[in-house]
């Protein structure tokens, strides 16, 4: 067992975990964070995107020894960032109404990968959308509205 | 009720709300199966066959771990009997003396450390004696091969073979006439098509949480809840294996991360299997599959095997055929006779035969049993009819566009199974439109002028198929399905119902068909989980069933409360929201409660013969044209998708949005299908059992994909809705085989296509053969007079 600090949606938390534990069960296991979900456990399937120093990464292969001291958003932080008591971030109002959520499993790491995307390129191209969004799969919608809720969502930001 | 003159401002169906579990979706608080804790929760795991088939000799657990700490399961625990009930009891719940397929669950350990399982599990040894096995149609079917079930092994009747679980005779027009017409026929067309397995790959793996009340040893009741599409599935599995009443199995669905049919029949197993565990460890028991097991263990979609013979004249008028359809059902029963029907009944496709002879058979396997996945049958035949036609097209020297021209189903026509076309439907205005919108000649003129010179080939196909809404034939007589909508203490209408939400919108749509019909805004309008101690059983969410059949119970529902608040005298003839709940609260001041119920009724139109297979399959079909382009690239031999335009004909759309994400994702599902998913299997085993090396599209490999609709209002469907969730999942396929046959001249008949099979077939030496087109053209014979239909 190691003592780890984080800063967690602008939180600072210490947890008590096995250090080689991954970061996506200290989240779900140890802070009840249940946003990121696990599709794979391989890093194949991004539905257990969280932003770590603002990088994009899959938590189901960072072990908590490496979130010593770093700063981590994830989906139940995500609404904060675009205004302190925001219910909902412009993103998550997008993929509400342009049908980017089916089932919902892949949301929380779409969301967070679109923030990151929109990050790096406030209006991208399609191209960079879909190659933005490769490391995130989704069953459900074949894409298409995700795309749009992304241009929606980038277009809004940048009227 | 709710007055025509007024306003329409509340009118829902046919726009875009907000899906109703959408923002706890967006915001990360929606609760899936493994985000749920229960108090004094312990965890299970899967103690499985490493063999495809034999006898156990032994079972030996390592000293080497703390083994008192664990609850064990084996068959012999089981308080009822050890099955896991679909259509026949051959599937067991755990195998005890013989395994039938790798994988096969035999143990189930318990903990409440879930990170001690997997060591466990590994510290289980089985020895077995082991037999051997069959892992293909073709081996299953060889007159020498070891008989994995009589056909007395289980009640499937007309199973007359070994290893045959299942088998339909279809006949229609004047099939008695076949040969004939096929000895005086100008053309004779052959063609053998082949489909692979496919996994599901819903992102949330299959998982439950089971409790269990036991009572001096014996079992009270259990309660499942979990991740599914058909909780009174696993209501009645739990019947069987824990010898309960109905009442004392209590299913709960919780928010379900996708499915497509992987848990519609497989929550049966989980849930009984996790059951099992909270009955003998007394807690609660979490089960949740991590990816590698999920595919290793659960359903896949059937492989098939589809063998065309069609007699055409030479006007391109199809004149009979025999098709021999056959279903690989991996070892156990489960739904494949209901697939095979479905995959039977839309082989002869959107097309007058004027006579037809179908032979289907599923056949046992050692794999682990196939299962129900979106389309369920059809997008096997589909691709073999659809792959077939442009191969008529081809002898024939028609275009694949005049050939089916000249033999699609119109309004009054009659299908396969002698059904009339009572859809006003135009199929030959959906092919003009659709290869006008995709620019289909344009294209095709252009490619053909760019690919000698170009390394890249670049061609565009279409298929044109209908899907069946709804069970097949007597199905929906059966379910009975019952909905029932209550008024909460607030007097606002709560639907209750067993349809489950997956993604596709049932919460959504069967709102805004309540809000409809009552004449209230969408946001007034609850749903309830679906939790079977509360909701009544309005059957299971398959089969594009929930907006055509229960969304149509829903309104009629609707209307009965409408009519009892209107007769209490507490609501005007013409009323505003405000208006309804000031009475539904009056009611209820006065009554309690209030709940209506509507329960099933077939339509006086339906009428279905279960032995010949003659009548009305389906109450309605949706239409559709899907066309495709591709880009072959001769180099690196790979296919890809590059423009996907997809026209359909669904009734109704009740709500565009969800409709066309339905749409897109069923046809990037279908683009998987044909040129990514590959199940590779290894003795029964699939080998390639993670999203690392069984590959499905990603954002970066999927074309635009244009979806639009016709919009002609059934009678079946509330306000016009017909059935759409399975439709997109058959027209890919072969559209895009057609297309690189367009390219690249080669006609390629079986899926899933991958580069290294488009290598070996392009460097292949041109002795070891070509395709053969293989027409009997006997030109002196008479041609069949245009056949009319009766
Ligand atoms: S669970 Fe981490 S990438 Fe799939
Ligand atoms: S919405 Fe279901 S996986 Fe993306």
């Amino acid at each position: 067992m190691t003592q780890i600090t984080f800063t967690i949606n602008k939180e600072k938390k210490t947890v008590e975990a096995p250090p080689m534990k991954r970061l996506l069960d200290v989240l779900r296991e140890d802070l009840h964070l249940t946003g990121a979900k696990e599709g794979c456990g391989e890093g194949e399937c991004g539905s257990c995107s969280v932003l770590l120093n603002g990088e994009l990464v899959n938590s189901c292969l960072i072990p908590a020894l490496q979130a010593e001291g770093a700063t981590i958003t994830t989906i139940e932080g995500i609404a904060p960032l675009a205004a302190p008591d925001q219910k909902l971030h412009p993103i998550q109002q997008c993929f509400l109404e342009k049908g980017g959520a089916q089932c919902g499993i892949c949301t929380p790491g779409m969301i967070l990968a679109t923030h990151h995307l929109l990050e790096k390129y406030p209006q991208p191209t399609l191209l960079q959308i879909q190659e933005g969004l490769a490391g995130n799969l989704c069953r459900c919608t074949g894409y298409t509205r995700i795309f749009e809720a992304v241009q929606s969502a980038a277009s809004q930001s940048n009227p | 009720m709710p007055d025509p003159t007024q306003p329409a401002s509340l009118s829902t169906v046919g726009t875009s709300p907000i899906r109703k579990e959408g923002t706890a979706k967006v915001l990360g608080q929606a609760r899936y199966v493994d985000d749920l804790h229960l108090p004094g929760m312990w965890f299970g795991a899967t103690v499985r066959s490493t063999i495809a088939r034999g006898r156990i000799t032994s079972i030996q657990f390592d000293p080497a771990i703390p083994w008192h700490e664990f609850t064990i399961v084996t068959a012999a625990d089981i308080p009822g009997e050890n099955t896991i009930v679909h259509l026949t009891k051959d599937h067991l719940c755990l195998a005890s003396e013989f395994v039938n397929h790798p994988n096969e669950p035999i143990l189930l350990l318990a903990h409440p450390d879930r990170a001690l399982l997997p060591a466990a599990v590994a510290a289980v040894t089985i020895t077995y004696e082991e037999l051997p096995g069959v892992f293909t149609i073709e081996e299953s079917e060889a007159p020498d091969a070891p008989t994995i079930w009589e056909p007395a092994a289980a009640d499937h009747h007309h199973a007359t073979a070994k290893n045959t679980f299942k088998t339909y005779l279809m006949e229609s027009g004047a099939a008695a006439d076949l040969d004939h017409i096929f000895a005086t026929a100008d053309h004779i067309i052959e063609g053998e098509y082949h489909t692979g397995a496919q996994e599901q790959l819903y992102i949330e793996n299959n998982g439950v949480i089971a409790e269990c009340v036991t009572f001096d040893g014996i079992v009270k009741s259990v309660t499942v809840r979990g991740a599914m599409q058909c909780p009174y599935y696993l209501v009645h599995a739990l019947e069987l294996v824990f010898n309960l009443p109905e009442e004392k199995c209590r299913v709960i669905q919780t928010e379900t991360g996708g499915a497509f049919g992987g848990k519609e029949d497989f929550p049966s197993v989980i849930g009984s299997h996790a059951a099992l565990l909270a009955m003998k460890s007394g807690h609660p028991v979490k089960i949740c599959y991590d990816r590698a097991e999920d595919m290793a263990s659960t359903t896949k979609r059937h492989p098939s095997r589809s063998r065309h013979r069609t007699a055409v004249s030479k006007e391109g008028k199809i004149l009979g055929g025999e098709i021999e359809f056959a279903l690989d059902g991996g070892a156990y029963v489960t739904l494949t006779p209901v697939v095979l029907s479905r995959g039977t009944i839309h082989a002869a496709g959107p097309y007058h035969w004027p006579a037809l002879r179908i032979r289907a058979k599923a056949m046992a396997t050692n794999l682990p049993p196939h299962g129900a996945f979106r389309g369920f049958g059809a997008p096997q035949s589909i691709f073999a009819t659809e792959r077939h036609m442009d191969k008529i097209a081809k002898v024939v020297g028609l275009s694949p566009e005049e050939l089916r021209r000249r033999n699609l189903l119109a309004l009054g026509g009659r299908t396969a199974t002698g059904q009339v076309i009572t859809d006003t439907v135009d199929m030959q205005h959906l092919l003009t439109r659709a290869l006008a919108e995709s620019n289909y000649h344009a294209k095709r003129a252009e490619f053909a002028r760019t690919n000698p010179t170009s390394a890249i080939k670049r061609g565009i196909g279409f298929a044109t198929f209908f899907h069946g809404a709804g069970f097949t034939g007597s199905g929906e007589r059966r379910l009975n399905s019952l909905v029932k909508i209550e008024l909460t203490p607030e007097g606002r209408p709560q639907i209750l119902v067993a349809s489950t939400e997956f993604g596709q919108g049932t919460n959504t749509i069967l709102c805004q068909v309540a809000a409809e019909t009552l004449h209230l805004p969408y946001e007034d309008i609850l749903i309830a989980q679906p939790d079977t101690a509360r909701v009544p059983n309005s059957g299971p969410t398959v089969a594009s069933r929930t907006a055509m059949i229960v969304g149509k119970l829903v309104e009629t529902a609707a209307q009965k409360l409408c009519v009892i608040l209107t007769n209490s005298d507490g609501l005007p003839p013409s009323y505003s929201p405000a208006d309804f709940r000031t009475a539904a609260l009056a009611y209820l001041a006065q009554h309690g409660t209030l709940v209506v119920e509507a329960r099933y009724q077939s339509p006086g139109d339906i009428f279905w013969d279960d032995e010949n297979y003659r009548g009305e399959a389906y109450p309605a079909y949706a239409w559709a044209v899907y066309v495709a382009e591709v880009a072959v690239d001769t180099t690196t031999y790979s296919a890809t998708c590059t423009d996907f335009y997809a026209l359909q004909e669904v009734g109704k759309v009740l709500h565009p949005v969800l409709a066309k994400g339905q749409i897109e994702g069923g046809v990037a599902q279908g683009i998987g299908y044909a040129l990514y998913e590959k199940c590779v299997w290894q003795k029964g085993h699939m080998a390639n059992n993670q999203m690392t090396n069984y590959i499905m599209p990603t954002s970066a490999d999927l074309p635009p994909i244009h979806v639009a609709f016709e919009e002609i209002p059934s009678i079946h469907g509330p306000f016009g809705a017909k059935g759409i969730g399975e439709l997109p999942m058959d027209g890919p396929a072969p559209a895009i085989l057609n297309a690189i046959e367009e390219a690249t001249g080669i006609a390629f008949t079986e899926i899933p296509l991958l580069p290294e099979d488009i290598f070996e077939r392009m460097t292949r030496t041109p002795d070891a053969g070509t395709e053969d087109l293989n027409p009997t053209i006997d030109r002196d014979t008479r041609v069949e007079p245009e056949v009319v239909t009766s």
